[in-house]
């Protein structure tokens, strides 16, 4: 196993992250964010509240349950079953854009997913992805909007972002 | 209120689901913390997610409904899966083909899913020994309504918090009910205390052996429990004459206004449907501040949705292990 990040780091990159889709941000469009259950949506909270920091009126924040959308449900591997969790939006997200997060883009399989999901909600102005860790192996033509680090992990490795919400630790490592 | 959910690891594993008595708490519990991720895709623009994408679902349905049969086929559909409706009336069965000959044809057709309810227990036991499709009990006899206490479980759950240390009545003809049987099984397991409540005539006579109180006063109980379901007097299943009169069995156990003035004021009032108004329940109670009837209608979709959900999914694995 290999730290990639460590917890400073990690607080570093949201920074920027947050800097950036400020920057480009449009003075007369809304803008929500979402997180992937279930790092997606500690990742999503902590832009959430950076963001909220430099735009007057606050950024809403929500949590987008993606196992529904998934394009493994009938082909299952491993002894992992899917858990279908609650969907928490508390806005409409009708001609905002969306900022999607997740921890980790890999196969674009889970993005794909989220943007299904979404529209089934409502037709938002425009979606965006940001992502703490960018990583090759794409299957999907998905590409990130606002990558945080981009990880050298070779097929099969595993990239993992632990955060102190949900592991108790805070770092991003590969095995 | 908030819900406790569970955390920790779980695997669903069963293709059918036959009954309540045979869940442990855990497998219950994590149905209804599914139905938790279903509650709103009703709620919202497109009512409609795909994960039963290209299924196909039968509602197979010896006997008269149109409440679980609807809220099956709306499930169903709200989970992308195609839904045929076979009914006796308009069926072969009316020509004498036998329940296994009817399944079997229906399975030559490639349905995913059977959503059966039939006059004899056990029938959906049965059928799910016979066929390689998922068997979903939507009633059978006076066995089990496992949908039902499902449900009813969920819609306590959600509005109290948890089932554990509640005192809930069930009250009226316990006897013919499967609901009452499915409501004591799911409500027993996650903790509550059930008293079934009625005249001893609509009390099923071997009742020492479930796990549940008994009363014949409905005045006796009223006070003291967090939860009421009212059965309905199913006058289709009443032979001989259990109660003198409608307005003899009113009386003693109906739910009325006056009744209600004695209950906690934070009591729900529950009623499976169609309720009979003015017999088991006053109109007044029945769209009074209490009842949660048309929730139980609303959350059965919900918890419908996750059962086909859950079937399916133990299906997939099954048949991905071979």
């Amino acid at each position: 196993m290999k730290i990639l990040l460590n917890a400073k780091q990690i607080d570093g990159i949201l920074d920027k992250l947050a800097g950036r889709i400020v920057a480009d941000r449009p003075d007369n469009i809304k803008i929500a964010v979402i997180g992937i259950r279930s790092r997606g949506e500690i990742l999503a909270q902590r832009l959430a509240g950076r963001l909220s920091k430099k735009i007057k009126g606050g950024v809403p924040c929500g949590t987008l349950d993606i196992t529904l959308y998934r394009d493994d449900l009938n082909s299952p591997k491993g002894n992992t079953q899917p858990k279908v969790r609650t969907t928490e939006i508390g806005f409409d997200i009708d001609d905002k854009i969306i900022i999607l997060v997740d921890d980790v883009l890999h196969t674009g399989r889970s993005a794909r997913a989220a943007m299904d999901a979404l529209i089934d909600l409502g037709r938002p102005k425009a979606i965006r992805l940001a992502v703490l860790v960018d990583r090759a192996g794409r299957e999907f033509p998905i590409q990130a909007d606002y990558a945080g680090y981009r990880a050298n992990a070779k097929p099969g490795k595993l990239v993992q972002v632990l955060l102190k919400e949900s592991d108790g630790k805070e770092q991003v490592v590969v095995e | 209120m908030a819900v406790k959910t569970r955390t920790r690891e779980f695997k669903w594993e069963r293709k059918h689901l036959l009954g309540l008595r045979e869940l442990g708490a855990d497998e219950i519990t994590y149905i209804l913390d599914t139905a938790a991720g279903f509650e709103q895709i009703s709620r919202r623009a497109v009512k409609k997610a795909p994960p039963l994408r290209g299924k196909l679902v039968v509602n197979l349905f010896f006997e008269e409904s149109t409440r679980t049969r609807n809220s099956f086929a709306l499930a169903a559909s709200r989970l992308s899966a195609d839904v045929i409706e076979f009914t006796k009336k308009d069926s072969s069965v009316s020509k004498g083909e036998t329940l296994l000959d009817t399944a079997r044809n229906l399975e030559a057709m490639g349905i995913d899913i059977v959503v059966i309810r039939h006059g004899a227990g056990g029938a959906p036991t049965l059928l799910s020994k016979y066929i390689n499709a998922c068997v979903v009990n939507a009633g059978d006899g006076y066995c089990e309504h496992p949908t039902q206490g499902l449900l009813d479980a969920y819609t306590i759950r959600k509005l109290k918090g948890s089932l554990e240390g509640l005192k809930i009545a069930i009250v009226g003809d316990i006897s013919h009910s499967r609901v009452a049987r499915s409501d004591m099984w799911a409500m027993t397991k996650l903790g509550a205390e059930v008293t079934f409540v009625g005249p001893p005539t609509l009390i099923p006579p071997k009742v020492d052996q479930l796990p549940v109180k008994v009363s014949y006063s409905l005045d006796e109980v009223i006070e003291k429990v967090d939860v009421i379901n009212m059965l309905r007097i199913q006058f289709e299943r009443l032979g001989g004459n259990p109660f003198p009169s409608v307005r003899e069995y009113s009386h003693y156990f109906g739910l009325t206004v006056d009744r209600m003035k004695r209950a906690k004021s934070d009591i729900l009032v529950m009623h499976p449907g169609p309720i009979n108004r003015g017999l088991e329940m006053e109109s007044e109670v029945a769209d009074g501040r209490n009842s949660v009837i048309l929730q139980q209608v609303t959350n059965g979709v919900a918890v419908r949705m996750a059962v086909l959900f859950l079937v399916n999914q133990a299906a997939a694995e099954a048949a991905g292990q071979v």
